[in-house]
């Protein structure tokens, strides 16, 4: 009864879609207020009754339903309730369920907060939203019903795949959705604004704050990602440039790029239709990166089950919303005219060069993504593209861009003063020269590229300090009005600093873990030793231990130090019995400038285990830096808030005034 | 400077970023695509030694074997049709298992094995590798059952 009302939920919730992506959109042309009205009630009844389908399929995992085919197939009686819950979205129709929830969550959101926003831009938002969840909607309802029933339920189920029996679980898929299907707001506004023919300054202003969050969470999701894999699949590394990655790093490079150019649109009126093509793309590569991900017509490392007709209904789905999107674009883009002139080197010009390089940095690794669909299309055949291309191309385009986020904050806008900029840089300049120089000594001369590498963040991270201590007159005021200067900052301002703190941070990170990681394989008995970057690891045998699910074989490595101790790593190999499989759980003790990182596998018939360890080098600098990004991320969402929800008056204005420069 | 001079500026210099960015893409490709080979076209074709390859097809029964040093281990790989013997040092990804279908990054070496230095296999065991399962269906073996997991 309770799947049932789910499905029902399903189908409600797609005939108000329905109704949500067409007579709104009428009324607005014509109108019609009581057609528009219809919008934002549409999209809270969305969010209504796809929360209720959302609640009945997760009450359908905890108390273990197994007449529903999707809990039959992904879940099991004796499995611990944590993993219940989150395994309603471990699977492909509990997560595109969640998918279209958060679809009706922005939605809502859009209807709840848009007060604001002019009747018919906030209708015409939430019709477009209304056909993007009206495709997913039929793509669930067609081929992918969580709900469907068996007709002889099993006595229990088969199981969540052991991999992702982690906490990890819990927390990535969400973040990441509430990343990908929150750039369906600023694909909304763009298409809306399309639709209008009118690209405003308030416009931006509106579109800025969804498009913040959205990045913020993708942000963060592809971190814990990221993470995840660290540590649950014992193979040391954090990124492997692999399709399914590299499908949730397109949309977050088109949406920093879109973040920044959303600046110039509301300060300075300009790179309008660049903007909006901006905002096509973020959301687009979204979809893409669902295409990918649910198809499996890419190899990938984090492949789980799929269905290539599935695929197909996306691949579709895909065609119709980016064919139709780029042909209005391609109709109205020309009546977007920009006012504002700026000289190359002036702030909008250096959000110019953010963006181009940006752009380049996410074409190259889409090419390197779909390259290989491409060559088997036309010539049949296989190859893959590995990190070697993505480093050869990647990082040298992202270093310029690094090199001029220190410098392009200190540009005044229209015309700015590159050589005044660069003297107020010094200290960044003699802050890179110093870490590159002595991460080159600590790494004993090893890696010059990756001592220019770590200069780089040290020139970002004391660029970012600068601009601050600019802002607020550091050392050329008395300290108090610094102060109190510092206090009236706008949140945004601090935002960005932050944030390009963070991105400095990670960079450091990303360097050493690159270049400086030691890594070691052996086999070894209990008692053993072996030297890794100046670590003893000595193992001190395995014993197996039970798990509420699975039995352990547990791995103890004392470390020690020069003799003194560090820490005990204990590693697992887990065998869960009713999948039959078995998980590596790795031990990580981080000194917060390394991890020390240990896996076990399989012993061999002369008792031996075969254990991995590696030394990574400022791997949790990347975690440290990504929280401060979104933390920066955050900060300044809280401003926009101030200003884009407090002044009732925009609303009145917003028809005449808007187009005021702000 | 004219607004138009301006424009062409940006326009210039979107133009030579753009081939620079091509530049490096394609030599890029050029030297890191690494192409895709089942045993039969290795058996077959004649590959040239030494050069990073991809293989894959299904771990042959009874074939793993572990060296002496512990961590280095000796497999084979077939398509059904001609079988591969590969040599691999390190961990295994936990879903490697006889009957098993893997990719596996490499090099040829000259007495006809492959020295693998990445072994793929995936997070779920109903996952098969595009490449793998054309590589099956190539060589005339391969069952709808033991597909991409349409049952999923």
């Amino acid at each position: 009864m309770i799947a049932e009302i789910g499905h029902y939920g399903l189908v409600l919730a797609l005939l108000l879609a329905t109704v949500q992506s067409t007579l709104p959109l009428a009324g607005a042309a014509r109108g019609h207020p009581g057609w528009m009205a219809l919008g934002p009630a549409a999209a809270l009844g969305q969010l209504i009754f796809l929360g209720l389908a959302f609640a009945a399929l997760t009450w359908a995992y905890v108390v273990s339903d197994f007449s529903v085919a999707n809990v039959a197939q992904n879940s099991h009686s004796a499995k611990p309730l944590l993993y219940k819950i989150t395994g309603v979205w471990g699977n492909h129709e509990g997560s595109m369920l969640l998918w279209v929830l958060i679809l009706a969550l922005f939605g809502a959101a859009v209807a709840l907060f848009g007060g604001n926003l002019p009747e018919t831009l906030r209708v015409r938002v939430l019709a477009v939203q209304g056909m993007v969840g009206f495709g997913f909607l039929l793509f669930i309802l067609f081929t992918s019903n969580p709900f469907d029933r068996l007709a002889m339920p099993p006595a229990d189920g088969r199981g969540l795949n052991p991999l992702l029996q982690d906490p990890g679980l819990a927390f990535h898929p969400p973040f990441l959705y509430l990343g990908y299907v929150g750039f369906s707001t600023a694909f909304s506004f763009a298409v809306a604004a399309l639709i209008e023919g009118r690209v405003t300054a308030a416009w931006a202003r509106w579109v800025r704050p969804w498009t913040l969050a959205a990045w913020s969470f993708l942000t963060i999701g592809i971190a814990l990602g990221s993470w995840w894999a660290y540590y649950e699949l014992g193979w040391g590394g954090w990124w492997y440039w692999d399709p399914v990655e590299n499908a949730s790093f397109l949309p977050w490079l088109a949406g920093t790029a879109l973040l920044h150019s959303a600046i110039v649109v509301e300060k300075r009126d300009t790179l309008k239709s660049w903007t909006v093509l901006l905002a096509i793309f973020a959301f687009s590569l979204s979809l893409i990166g669902t295409f990918l991900v649910r198809s499996g017509v890419l190899t990938s490392v984090h492949a789980f089950a799929q269905d290539p007709e599935r695929g197909l209904f996306i691949l579709v789905l895909l065609i119709i919303a980016i064919g139709g999107s780029l042909a209005l674009y391609a109709v109205r883009a020309p009546t977007l005219r920009s006012t504002a002139v700026f000289a190359p080197i002036s702030r909008e010009g250096a959000l110019l060069v953010n963006n181009l390089l940006l752009a380049t940095a996410c074409a190259t690794v889409f090419l390197g993504t779909l390259y290989p669909l491409f060559l088997e299309a036309l010539t049949d055949e296989k190859v893959s593209v590995g990190p070697p291309y993505f480093n050869a191309t990647f990082l040298p385009i992202i270093a310029p861009a690094l090199v001029a986020m220190a410098i392009g904050p200190l540009l005044a806008w229209k015309r700015g003063d590159l050589g005044r900029a660069m003297s107020r840089l010094w200290i960044a300049g003699l802050a890179a020269l110093g870490v590159a120089v002595l991460s080159y000594v600590a790494a004993g001369g090893d890696g010059i590229l990756a001592a220019l590498g770590m200069g780089l963040a040290g020139w970002l991270f004391m660029g970012a300090m600068v601009e601050l201590a600019e802002r607020i007159k550091l050392f050329r005021a008395p300290l108090g009005e610094s102060l109190s200067r510092a206090r009236g900052l706008p949140r945004a301002a601090w935002g960005m600093t932050v944030a390009h703190a963070g991105v400095a941070v990670v960079a450091a990170g990303v360097t050493a873990s690159g270049a400086w990681k030691t890594e070691s394989i052996q086999a070894m008995r209990a008692g053993d030793s072996v030297e890794v970057a100046g670590y003893t690891f000595t193992f001190e045998g395995v014993k197996t231990v039970p798990g509420p699910n699975y039995r352990a074989e547990r791995g103890t490595f004392t470390v020690t130090r020069d003799g003194r101790p560090v820490a005990v790593l204990t590693p697992e190999k887990r065998f869960y019995p009713v999948a039959q499989r078995d998980t590596t759980e790795a031990a990580i003790h981080t000194t917060w400038l390394a991890d020390l990182y240990a896996v076990i596998s399989e012993p061999g018939a002369d008792g031996a285990w075969s254990t991995r360890i590696y030394h990574n080098p400022l791997v949790p600098w990347i975690w440290i830096g990504v929280i401060v990004m979104g933390l920066g991320g955050a900060l300044s969402l809280t401003d926009r808030r101030h200003r884009v929800g407090a002044p009732r008056r925009t609303r009145a204005e917003a028809g005449a005034a808007a187009p005021a420069q702000a | 400077m004219k607004r138009k001079h301006r424009r062409l500026m940006f326009v210039l210099f979107a133009l030579v970023g753009l081939g620079a960015a091509t530049a490096l893409v394609l030599t890029a490709l050029e030297e890191n695509i690494v192409f895709f080979h089942s045993p039969t076209d290795v058996a077959e074709k004649d590959l040239p030694a030494g050069r990073t390859i991809r293989v894959g097809g299904l771990v042959v029964e009874q074939s793993i074997q572990k060296q002496a040093d512990g961590v280095t281990v000796a497999f084979q790989i077939t398509d059904m049709a001609h079988t591969l013997p590969i040599v691999y040092t390190g961990i295994l990804p936990d879903l490697f298992r006889e009957g098993q279908g893997i990719v596996a990054e490499g090099e040829l070496r000259a007495d006809g094995v492959f020295a693998a230095r990445e072994v793929l296999a995936k997070h779920d065991e109903t996952y098969m590798p595009p490449e793998v399962a054309d590589a099956l269906k190539k060589s005339g073996h391969w069952k709808e059952t033991d597909g991409t997991g349409a049952e999923q």
